[in-house]
This record gives structure tokens, sequence and C-alpha cells, in this order.
């Protein structure tokens, strides 16, 4: 009788959601956050169809204001890998120069984001969205299905969703509908930190700490991290060893104080820590915009 | 090692369920410090644990706020993890009105904790909860006495508890049950030894769940392999991806492909870290066989002398999860592992009260109801009992217009008749009777309320095909119901059972080489599918007479509409139950286009042109 230990079990998991997904559905994409959950997702899809190519697009929604190593080390990934790789950028918004500084992030997350993504999956036809969001992250997360239906509109219905039972996963839709899929609902952010070690998944140099240019805003470090933040009065940047556990858009995503510039010296550091993973994420304090309410808008 | 434990937590509303999953989450370390400080101010404002205490029951209860708009009937997973074990717990909410939740929840637990308050003991809720677990196959329990505390520890009322849940699942099958005297408020046993209980010999509930063996090993039984899609990257390599269900395989086996029945070997089992030697339950991998046989997602693996049967009848428990109810004879989608089909539900032995575990004799299974029922299939798919197999043994049923999952079954046995009863081939077959005929079969079904025109526009129509020579037959709704359907009422299951039956009839009227004319109000889309699912491609034409329902309702030529308002007809269409409109008809007649003469025409010339009948001209 073969063990397998529990990373095994969410990898076969994962798979096994992965080769589902396209098996029902006629257009799938991957949505790629460049983040280290995306990281995962797409190592798990190159196992799925191994010897096989990716039987589906990689899609990043830009808002323009991710870090710049994010955008680099996206296009290095999907060149090494030959990947298919979209990336849609809101027109509306650029043309209206919406931005999170001069909008706030509620205006910019709305337009930039769940706009961005919605006008790219209309316009691509895709009806089946692979997302990396994990059940543990978040409170309304912790409710939603692996195969998570969203209607016309991409709206979320929490009260109406399909039982999932065992691993029988019903991905009928109709027309104009579609669905968004998360391989890695049962994973954990240690899970995660645990499986880039083991298998060596390449990551934004972010994840690590680094002495990087930071203001103190808002209660945490924000990384200036290039001329487009105004600084306060006040606000002189400095240079402090900082690392990011999430990431996102750059004026929005807070660092925190580390030293942990390897793997090994993260998973440790995350052991020791009791904070919350998307404490960092200013986007989530928003009065009036939680995350149930920014899915059922359709944001991922 | 680390390993994974899935577990549900169930129990009566007030047994102290969040407190306990609190408790856990908090002790475990998995609930972060900023977590932690509104969960101190919390309990300061809504806490029942009493000042300065915090109350662990918000953590859990801090969803609330979606729970307070309809939301907590829904299973939510939770995670935490020891140095020895990693857990993900279905945290399902008590109330009876939720058995589908926790049905899904424990349809992938390895173990339950059922949690019983001390001073109440069982509860019929404590039964429920057995009989469900039970029934989706968890084998493992672990009995939680809460309250302890508040009893003084007392070590006889704990025993009498104990004996009595084992005196009532005896007959539940489960393989395991242990049982932990404990105090989620206090946390007394539930991660760490309790001194109060000095004459408890067990380890307290954390050790036990560290402990348990995780059911999902399920190397032991015989290898089943659902595929679920193709790899074929080139002409070279042709690879059958898949997740092992149950047993193991190894290059060289022997596999049977089912439902075709045909052999092959394994030449390999691929990955991206290298091929392996064996392929165990619960791996995704990849297989290549050492020849080209056909096997398409929906096949099944198996190895030949171990297999599950291949039927297209069965008698299985099924747990309905949708507002709308189960009517027999509709048809359903089913998906069994990676295959699907369509499914009627033929027969309900028996609906099971969960409370009593009585047997019913029913009509219809409802939301939350559990029955025993027959189904038949539209073709031969591997089946074998849950309790064997989930891979052959579970299934759901899916909504053929909503979409929606409606149902989850669990394979009771096959039924022998399916492979008792064959096929006998005849000398003089349908290709025969048409040549005879001179003109090709097929069924006019035509559909639209009561007083639309149905029967007055077929009457028409077959007038016209019978002085062209054809060889025509009328089964009219009204007429059928005074032999064939006299035993039916208006229900909507047994508008199912009358649309089955005229279905089958006009099926085999059209295998003798007639042209059937079908004048039945036939409200439901799915009824209609059905029909049109027994009859080949282009043999079925549904005819939408459309009328509007005023203008129905002005005619009322046999007075139907004003008894129905007048609430003397209470399930009459277009005033007590609903009309599904086609959304693709074959043809269209719009009554207020012109007389019925005109469309009876339209009929005949639609015949003509799809080359049903010779053309007239």
């Amino acid at each position: 009788m073969s063990i397998m230990t529990h990373l095994d079990q969410l990898e076969a998991e994962g798979i096994h959601i992965i080769r589902e997904v396209v098996a029902q559905f006629r257009k799938p994409v991957m949505l790629y956050s460049i983040g280290k959950d995306s990281a995962v997702m797409l190592h798990l899809a190159l196992k799925a169809f191994y010897p096989g190519r990716l039987p589906f697009p990689l899609l990043h929604v830009d808002t323009g204001w991710k870090f710049r190593e994010m955008i680099s080390f996206r296009d290095k990934i999907a060149a090494d890998l030959g990947l298919e790789l979209l990336v849609h950028t809101n027109p509306d918004g650029v043309a209206q120069g919406v931005g999170p500084i001069s909008h706030g992030s509620a205006v910019h997350t709305d337009i930039m984001k769940t706009q961005g993504l919605k006008q790219a999956l209309d316009h691509f036809g895709f009806d089946a969205a692979f997302g990396g969001a994990r059940r543990d992250e978040e409170r309304s997360r912790a409710k939603e299905r692996v195969f998570s239906f969203r209607d016309r509109n991409h709206g979320w219905d929490p009260r109406n969703q399909r039982p999932e039972l065992w691993n029988l996963y019903n991905g009928r839709i109709g027309k104009g509908e579609s669905l968004r899929a998360f391989p890695l609902s049962n994973w954990t952010e240690q899970d995660v930190w645990a499986y880039i070690a083991r298998e060596a998944i390449p990551i934004v140099p972010l994840y690590f700490a680094k002495p990087r240019p930071v203001v103190w805003r808002d209660g945490t470090w924000i990384m200036v991290d290039d001329h487009r933040l105004p600084l306060l009065p006040g606000e002189v940047p400095e240079m402090r060893k900082v690392r990011f556990r999430t990431l996102g858009c750059y004026p929005l995503t807070g660092a925190i104080d580390s030293q942990a510039d390897t793997l090994e010296a993260i998973i440790g550091e995350l052991a020791g820590s009791r904070l919350s993973e998307r404490q960092g994420r200013l986007i989530d304090a928003d009065a009036g915009a939680s995350m149930e309410q920014k899915k059922r808008e359709g944001y991922f | 090692m680390m390993s994974l434990l899935r577990f549900i937590t169930c129990g009566s509303v007030d047994d102290g369920k969040s407190t306990l999953i609190g408790r856990l989450l908090h002790d475990c370390g998995a609930v972060p410090e900023d977590q932690l400080a509104s969960l101190a101010r919390d309990s300061e404002r809504h806490g029942t644990t009493g000042r300065g205490n915090l109350d662990l029951a918000l953590l859990v209860d801090g969803l609330s706020a979606e729970r307070e708009q309809g939301i907590t009937i829904d299973v939510a997973y939770r995670y935490f993890g020891t140095a020895r074990r990693r857990f993900i717990v279905a945290d399902t909410p008590g109330h009876e009105q939720y058995t589908r939740n926790m049905a899904t929840g424990a349809s992938n637990a390895d173990l339950a904790v059922l949690l019983v308050d001390a001073r109440k003991g069982l509860l019929t809720q404590t039964r429920r909860h057995s009989f469900i677990l039970s029934l989706m196959g968890v084998r493992q329990v672990v009995l939680a006495v809460n309250k302890m505390d508040a009893i003084g520890w007392d070590q006889d009322r704990f025993n009498a508890i104990v004996a009595d849940y084992r005196a009532f699942a005896a007959a539940l099958g489960f393989t395991d049950i242990q049982s932990v005297p404990l105090s989620a408020l206090t946390g007394d046993n539930v991660t760490r030894a309790s001194a109060h209980t000095p004459w408890h010999a067990g380890p307290p509930l954390l050790a036990l769940l560290e402990a348990a063996p995780a059911a999902s090993d399920a190397s032991d039984g015989p290898f089943r392999f659902p595929v679920q899609w193709v790899v074929r990257p080139d002409g070279n390599f042709r690879g059958l991806a898949g997740t092992v269900a149950a047993g193991a395989i190894q290059p060289g086996n022997s596999v049977r492909v089912l439902p075709s029945g045909r052999d092959s070997t394994i030449a390999r089992i691929v990955t991206q870290d290298g091929d392996r030697d064996r392929a165990a339950a619960g791996q995704a991998v990849t297989l290549v066989l050492t020849d080209d046989v056909d096997v398409t997602r929906g096949d099944m693996l198996v190895p030949p002398g171990a297999e599950p049967e291949v039927t297209d009848q069965f008698t299985a428990h099924l747990i309905w999860m949708h507002d709308e109810p189960l009517l027999p004879g509709r048809a359903y989608l089913i998906r069994m592992g990676t295959a699907t089909a369509t499914a009627q539900i033929t027969q309900i032995k028996h609906r099971v009260d969960v409370n009593s575990l009585d047997h019913l004799a029913s009509h219809a299974l409802g939301l939350n109801d559990v029955g025993l029922c027959n189904l038949s299939l539209d073709r031969p798919l591997p089946a074998e009992p849950y309790v064997d197999g989930r891979a052959c043994g579970s299934f759901i049923l899916i909504d053929r217009h909503s979409n929606a999952t409606l149902a989850c079954g669990m394979v009771l046995h096959g039924l022998r008749r399916a492979g008792n009863i064959q096929r006998q081939p005849m000398r003089v077959g349908k290709p025969d009777r048409v040549a005879a005929n001179g003109h090709r079969p097929c069924v006019l079904w035509f559909t639209g309320l009561s007083g639309a025109g149905k029967t007055t526009i077929a009457d028409l129509v077959e007038q016209r095909l019978h002085t062209a020579g054809c060889r025509t037959m009328s089964l009219d709704g009204d007429n059928v119901r005074h032999g064939l359907c006299r035993d039916l009422g208006f229900t909507p299951a047994d508008r199912v059972e009358n649309i089955r039956r005229v279905a089958h009839v006009a099926q085999l009227m059209a295998e003798a080489g007639l042209i059937v004319l079908v004048s039945l109000i036939s409200p439901f889309r799915a009824d209609r599918e059905m029909a049109r699912s027994l009859l080949p491609p282009g043999e079925f034409l549904e005819i939408f007479v459309d009328t509007r329902l005023d203008i129905c309702e002005a005619r009322d030529v046999k007075g139907l509409y004003r008894k129905a308002r007048s609430g003397v007809l209470p399930n009459f269409t277009g005033i007590g139950s609903p009309y599904e409109p086609p959304t693709e008809p074959d043809l269209r007649l719009d009554t207020g286009a012109g007389p019925p003469a005109s469309l009876a025409d339209a009929v005949v010339r639609h015949l003509a042109q799809t080359g049903i009948i010779p053309s007239m001209e």
C-alpha cells in the first residue's frame, strides 16, 4: 500500500480538477495573476497534461499598477515554457486615467480588475476560468465551490450553489453562463509554500526579503516601485529589508519586515507568524466592499 | 510523513459544535492574531461565556453575517494542522432541513465527530446524522460527549450515553466507534488530556484524529480507473489521463475497458516526474496501453475477472437536493465517474423517514428526502454497490434544462432483469415496414395549452395524410385517459407518467412504420425531451401550437378554464401549473396567423420537405 502525503493528495486533487474542467468545457482559460498561487496552479496544469501542451491559454488582467518585477517575471515564464499568454487591460479605465491613487482602491479594483476581467472573458468567449483562490484565504471563499457557477453577468449567488459531492463536478452551463474553477480550494498558505519548495517552482523575487525603497503608510510598508507613487508630506523613502506575503497592485500591497530570503526561511517565518495572509491587502479593508460583495459583482 | 485527514463534525444545534471547532482551531494555532484580536472584541460584546473569556464559537459563527442571510445552510471547509497531520473539516449545520449539506460534507469524509450534549444524551438529530453518515459510507465515528463540565464529569452518565449510542449504531455498519468525554468550553480532552477524567483511559479528541486511518486509502480493492481525458500531443503518444479511484496497477497488468469489454495491457504509467512502476488509489496519472483499443472519456479501466457489473438498471439510495421534486419517469442526466448518460427513476420503492428510519410509501421525493429507487439508464454503465467502491457506486443527477445538481445516489445493487431481458431480433424490421408503406415513420408531437387547437389541427393533418395513402394513427391526450392512462390524475408526477406511456406507445407505432399524431398539452420541456430521446433523429417533430393564454381562455371549449379559475381544477396548465413553451420546436404554428386548414397544410408541406412523405406536387 502506498501512502500519499498531504501534499501528494492536494496535488492529485488539483490535477483531477484541472482535467475535469478541460474535459467538460469548450474554451477554458487560466487566470494568471503572477503570484505564488498562480505559480502552483500553473505547475499542476503542466503536470495534468504532460507530455501534451497546456490545452488552454493564460490570461493576465493587468491593472497597469503591478510591480515591475511581476511583469518581467510573467513574460519570462511564458517565454521559457512556451505558453500562450493573453494580457488584457481595461481600455476604458486607461482612457479615463483610472488608478489606485487618483481614484481610490475601490474604484480602481472595480474598473481595472473586475470590469477588466469580465471584458476579457466576454471578448475571448471563455466559458471556464481557473483561479488560484484558496478557501482558507477569506471568509466568503470558505463557502465557495470548486466549480463555482457564474450567471450571464459573471455574478456569484452564494445562496444558490450546486452541491458538490465526492469528486463528481457538474460543469453544465447554459448559454452565456460560465464557470470559475478553483483547483487549490483545499490548500493553505503553508501548503503552497511547502509545495513550492518541494517542486522547486519559480516565483517572483518579491516574495524574498531584500532591501527595497519603502514608505510607511496606512499601517504598512508601501514600496516605491516607480515614479507614479506621490509622496505625502513628511514621507521619505527608506531602504528596508522587506518582503511580500501576497502580491497585487503595488500602491495597495503592504510589505512586511523580514529577513527571510530563502524558501526555508519563509516557511520558518510563516510557522511563527500569527497574522493572516491578506492583512497586507488594503482592498480587503474597504468599507462596504467585502470580498463577498466583490465576488457577487464578478471579481475573482 | 505528514498525512491528510478529512472529517466532518455533526450533532444537534446546541450540542456545542461551533465551540468545539473554534477550540480545535484555536488550540492548534490556526487562528491568526488579527482574527484573535477581533474575537476578543466580539466576545466582550456578544459572548456567552462570561467576562474576560473568549467565546470560541464566535470564530466559526464569525461567518454568520452571511449566515443570517441564509447561507447558514451551507457547508464550509476549515483547515488546521498539527506537527503530525493536516486536517480538513467539513463544517455542516445541524438543523434537520440541511440533510443535503450534511451528505455533501460526508461524501469526502474519512471520519465523523458526532457531538452529544452530556446533559441531554442522544437526540433525534444524533440518530438522523448517524443514519446519513452510514448511508454516505463514513465508517469511523468519534462520539464526542460534550459539556461534561456541566454534569461534574460524571463517569456513569458518560458510560450510559456511550452504551446507548453503541446499541443504536449497531445496525449502521460503522467499523470503529471511539468516544471521548470532553468540554469544548474549557478545552478538557480536546487537544490535551483532562485532569477531570482519570477514569477515562482513551486519548483526547485531537490524538484520536491524529491516529485515525484515512478511509480514502482505497488501495485494497480491485483497480478502478475512470478515464478523464485522452492526452494526444502528437501521433506517437496516446495517454489516458485520470485518477486511480481504487486499487493499484503496474505496467504489464491486463485491463478491460468498460463498457465496451475490450482487453488491453498497461504499457507505461506516465507522469511529468518520470514513469512510475505502480499507480495506486488517489494518484493522478496518465496510462499508456500496449495497443490502440478505442478508449474515451467516460470509459472505465478495470482488471479482467474483477469487474463491476455493466448494467442499465440498478437500485440506489437517492438523497434529493433540490426544491423541484423527483418525478418518476422524467429524464435526468446521470454522472457516474466520468461518464454521463440519461436516467429515469422507474420506481420509488420507499422513502426513509430519517428520524425514525421507517420505510414509507412515496410517489415523489422532495428536498432532503432520502429514498430507495430503481433507475433505468439509456445505456449500460459499470455499476457496483457503493459499499464496494465509490467509483462505480456513486452518482449525481442533473436537470437537463436548468443544469442544477438535483440529487446524489449510492448504488445498492444492479437489477438482474437488465441482463435477463434481451431484445429479441425479429425477421421483419423497420426498413421492411417502411418499404411497404411508401413513406417514413415519424411522431408528430403537438404541444400547447388546453384549447390551443392541437387536436383540431392534428385531425386535419391526419385527414390529408390518409387521403394521400399514408398509414397514420392519432393519440389524443383526452382519449388515452379513458384507457391507457385512466389510473392517472393531473399532479406533476402523474403528468410525467402519462407522457411516458404515450411516448412509448408512439415509439412502438413508429416502429410499426406509422405516422403518429400525438396531441398532448405536455407542459414540461423535460418530458418532451424524454419523448424525443426515444426516437431516432429526424423521426420526432415537436410542433408548438402557439395560442395565447387569453385566447384559449376566451374560447374555453370544454369549460375547463372557468373551472380552473374557480379553483375546482387545481393543477390546470396555464392557471395553477406552468406551461414551458418549446425553445426550439421543429415547427411553430401561430394560430393567430391563419385558419387551422392552412396550418395543417404547413405541417404536410414540412413532412414533404423533410422527406418523411413523398412530395405531393
